[in-house]
């Protein structure tokens, strides 16, 4: 493997990481824009901010980790997209800053009707968020931003794989989450609670079906590189997507609450990894791949030796919070 | 850009000085088992933690705007400068991890155990503060590459991290921090003792970040006054605008205040020989003037050098009140039984904010025209202007709503608290007011 590659692997984990714990944390918006009125929702929105209060800032630094290294590792490609895609960035920008902002001050806010206000924009802002960056993520898999950047501003976006990866991006958020907040319901013991979420879960599960199912001709007309990528050296991993996404309905189903959590995260790393493998060695599909578009060789060294520190560093306290905040999850339900 | 890092920098001083503090409280309370410094420590990790948040969206924003905003520079010099970005990246990896153990932790894990928590997110706080400076740093002091016919090669990203100036200017900034966030904080219990508030409570919530922002305070003036030395080497065109210097003199006179009108000094108090003592250590070393600049490499003069000048006049009445306070205190004279003592320490807050905000404007505008020192120029760096406007319409309007949404969450977390209410349950269901979970874990700490 080239240190190009190498490095573009080390950031694409990057998205794999940020799309299951970022996209979790996002889809908790949906489960929380619909959980009905104050009186209805209250149960709701009291189990987001027990999941996700003490990891949703852990995770969004997944994006961080994404960005740096893009601009540090490929920065003339950075640089194309940005030019290029600056609408739909701004927008999704709108959506992480409102999301993060909203959920922090509703934790803390002083009335009920403040809590409200709050709620709203974390909630809403939590789709926002995730649709525009899978916009660009389609944009970008679609071979809609060229070389030099400065691409049309709006025709670069607005065709059927860009935005159907980004209903694609909330529906897959709002699954993930889903799958996620039933199983911490039952395991606190509310089991009302987690039945409804179930019940929700599944009926978006069947949603993010149709729509992967919907996408299939625009999509192949739309993206040929993409398309030949996904049928081809993908087609594994489309597979293992497609059978780990039925597996975790029928877990849903059985009611087989963690290993419907495992088989939710397997069906996403699957899709997105595939996405990843199918545009390899594109960065930029159709105009730059990932050894054209890198910088200096010295850099790309220098970044790997960032990513052994971070394996040192940042991983070991990182699966100590998921173990801290599950393990008390299971010790309060007892 | 700049809006967005003027807002961000306070947020990011909280970063890096406000984990230290609540440290300091939260070990003399499991110490001496003091319930008044745990009880602060408590609410200052509350604090941070909306604090925190939205310094971690407000960084987001930065990042896109290098991008969004600065294409031409990201673009060639992105593998130059973006190393120390990324290792920032692992320090704000750290610290939010660490942020969220520590919250969760309360009266969840053993006290020492929780305490270490805060330890490796000061740290990262300092190295976070070492990156992002270091990415100033070049821009004032460019190394690590060449340009060879226009293209950028021979990258030393290394090199680029550790230019000559990070290590003064990282410590100019990470003193700032402890300035900023220990009279800030101080200044919120100087309030509330102004309004009879006296308990041990305020007591120490004043009394622990001012010693912070005095040690601080003091050891500024030398840092600054390090890094000034350097300019006279490195960039004369900002020294000169530092100075209102117009001709390169030796034994060069101090200008206190003054702007340049029509190419005259005006309005300035001018103190012989100062400038040379100050700016080059010496009673006759010359001061650049502007005249040594080409006319379109000057930065706008009377900015640059009233931000400098505010900067350093605020950071110099800041050190005084410190040592005024303590001198009274080694008299025996409590001044925190006075009331225009307790007003200063309210106003010191803010000024330490202006006194930031000023020196990031003098270096940031005393580089211009150049983003990148004599390398790379600001019009080439930034993006097409056509829709700068509104995106910086549309981030000021966000900003102040996030502004207003953290002022109005804060007072209402001080209102409650003043009212009883230690836990501040999330007020989500109208028949339920209290949060179980919260509820819970109130009634297990009143049973221990």
């Amino acid at each position: 493997m080239s240190v190009q590659v190498a490095v573009a692997v080390a950031m694409f984990i990057g998205v794999v990481a940020y799309a299951v714990l970022g996209g979790a944390d996002f889809g908790s918006g949906f489960w929380d824009l619909t959980a009905g009125d104050a009186h209805r929702g209250a149960a709701v929105r009291t189990l987001v901010d027990h999941s996700i209060g003490p990891v949703w800032e852990a995770n969004h630094v997944w994006l961080i980790y994404v960005m740096v290294f893009w601009w540090t590792a490929f920065p003339r490609p950075f640089a194309a997209v940005m030019t290029t895609l600056y609408l739909p960035i701004v927008l999704a920008l709108l959506g992480i800053v409102l999301r993060g902002a909203g959920f922090a001050f509703r934790k803390y806010a002083g009335s009920l009707r403040q809590a409200q206000l709050f709620g709203v924009v974390f909630a809403a802002s939590s789709l926002i968020a995730p649709f525009f960056l899978g916009v660009v993520a389609g944009a970008v898999a679609s071979g809609r931003v060229p070389a030099a950047g400065y691409g049309p501003p709006l025709a670069s976006w607005a065709h059927p794989t860009p935005l159907l990866a980004g209903v694609l991006a909330v529906a897959l958020c709002s699954f993930l989450a889903g799958v996620f907040l039933t199983a911490d319901a039952a395991r606190a013991g509310d089991q009302a609670l987690s039945e409804r979420l179930r019940t929700g879960s599944l009926a978006v599960a069947f949603g993010a079906g149709a729509v992967v199912l919907l996408a299939l001709v625009p999509v192949s007309r739309d993206a040929p590189t993409l398309t030949d990528g996904l049928t081809g050296r993908a087609a594994p991993l489309v597979l293992l997507s497609t059978g780990a996404g039925l597996g975790t309905v029928w877990a849903l189903l059985r009611r087989h609450h963690t290993l419907a959590r495992g088989a939710a995260v397997v069906a996403v790393v699957a899709v997105v990894t595939g996405w990843g493998v199918a545009q390899y060695p594109w960065l930029l599909v159709d105009e730059v791949t990932i050894a054209a578009g890198a910088g200096a060789p010295r850099t790309l060294a220098a970044l790997l030796v960032v990513v052994a520190v971070a394996a040192v560093l940042v991983l070991p306290p990182l699966l100590y919070l998921f173990a801290l905040t599950q393990r008390q999850a299971a010790r309060a339900s007892h | 850009m700049a809006l967005s890092l003027g807002w961000h920098i306070v947020l990011a001083c909280f970063g890096v000085a406000f984990p230290a503090m609540i440290f300091v409280v939260h070990r003399r309370g499991l110490r001496r088992a003091d319930p008044v410094a745990l009880g602060l420590a408590r609410r200052w990790s509350k604090v941070a933690a909306v604090l925190f948040a939205v310094g971690a969206v407000s960084g987001t924003v930065l990042s896109f705007e290098m991008g969004l905003l600065w294409p031409g520079l990201m673009g060639r010099f992105g593998d130059v400068l973006g190393l120390p970005f990324a290792f920032e990246g692992l320090s704000f990896f750290v610290e939010a991890i660490f942020l969220g153990i520590y919250l969760y932790g309360w009266d969840r894990l053993p006290p020492r155990l929780h305490l270490a928590a805060l330890v490796p997110m000061a740290a990262a706080g300092v190295v976070g503060t070492f990156c992002v400076v270091s990415v100033n740093a070049w821009m004032n002091n460019p190394t690590g590459f060449r340009i060879v016919d226009g293209v950028v090669t021979d990258v030393d990203p290394w090199a680029a991290m550790f230019n000559d100036g990070v290590w003064l200017q990282f410590a100019h900034m990470w003193v700032a921090a402890f300035m900023v966030v220990g009279f800030l904080v101080s200044g919120v219990y100087a309030a509330g003792m102004l309004r009879g508030r006296r308990d041990a409570h305020h007591r120490l919530g004043f009394g622990v970040p001012f010693t912070f922002a005095t040690v601080a305070a003091l050891a500024q003036p030398l840092v600054g006054h390090l890094l000034g030395l350097r300019l006279a080497v490195t960039q004369p065109a900002k020294l000169a605008a530092f100075e209102l210097a117009l001709t390169t003199e030796e034994r060069a006179p101090l200008r206190l205040g003054g702007v340049l009108v029509d190419g005259q000094v005006r309005w300035a108090l001018t103190i012989p020989r100062l400038g040379s003592i100050i700016a080059r250590n010496s009673l006759t070393a010359p001061v650049p003037g502007l005249d040594a600049v080409p006319p379109d490499q000057r930065p706008p003069v009377n900015l640059t050098h009233l931000a400098f000048q505010g900067m350093v006049g605020i950071g110099t009445l800041l050190a005084l009140v410190a040592v005024v306070y303590w001198l009274a205190r080694r008299l025996g004279r409590d001044l925190l039984s006075r009331r225009w003592f307790l007003a200063v320490a309210v106003a010191a807050g803010p000024l330490a904010v202006l006194a930031l905000e000023a020196g990031w404007v003098a270096t940031e505008v005393g580089r211009q025209p150049w983003t990148v020192w004599q390398v790379l120029r600001t019009q080439d760096a930034a993006g097409p202007g056509s829709w700068l406007w509104w995106s910086y319409a549309a981030a000021f309007m966000v900003y102040a709503g996030l502004s207003v949404g953290a002022f109005v969450v804060l007072r209402s977390m001080a209102r409650r608290w003043r009212a009883g209410q230690e836990h501040l349950p999330s007020p989500y269901d109208p028949a339920d007011p209290a949060d179980p979970a919260e509820a819970a874990e109130a009634a297990e700490s009143v049973g221990r």
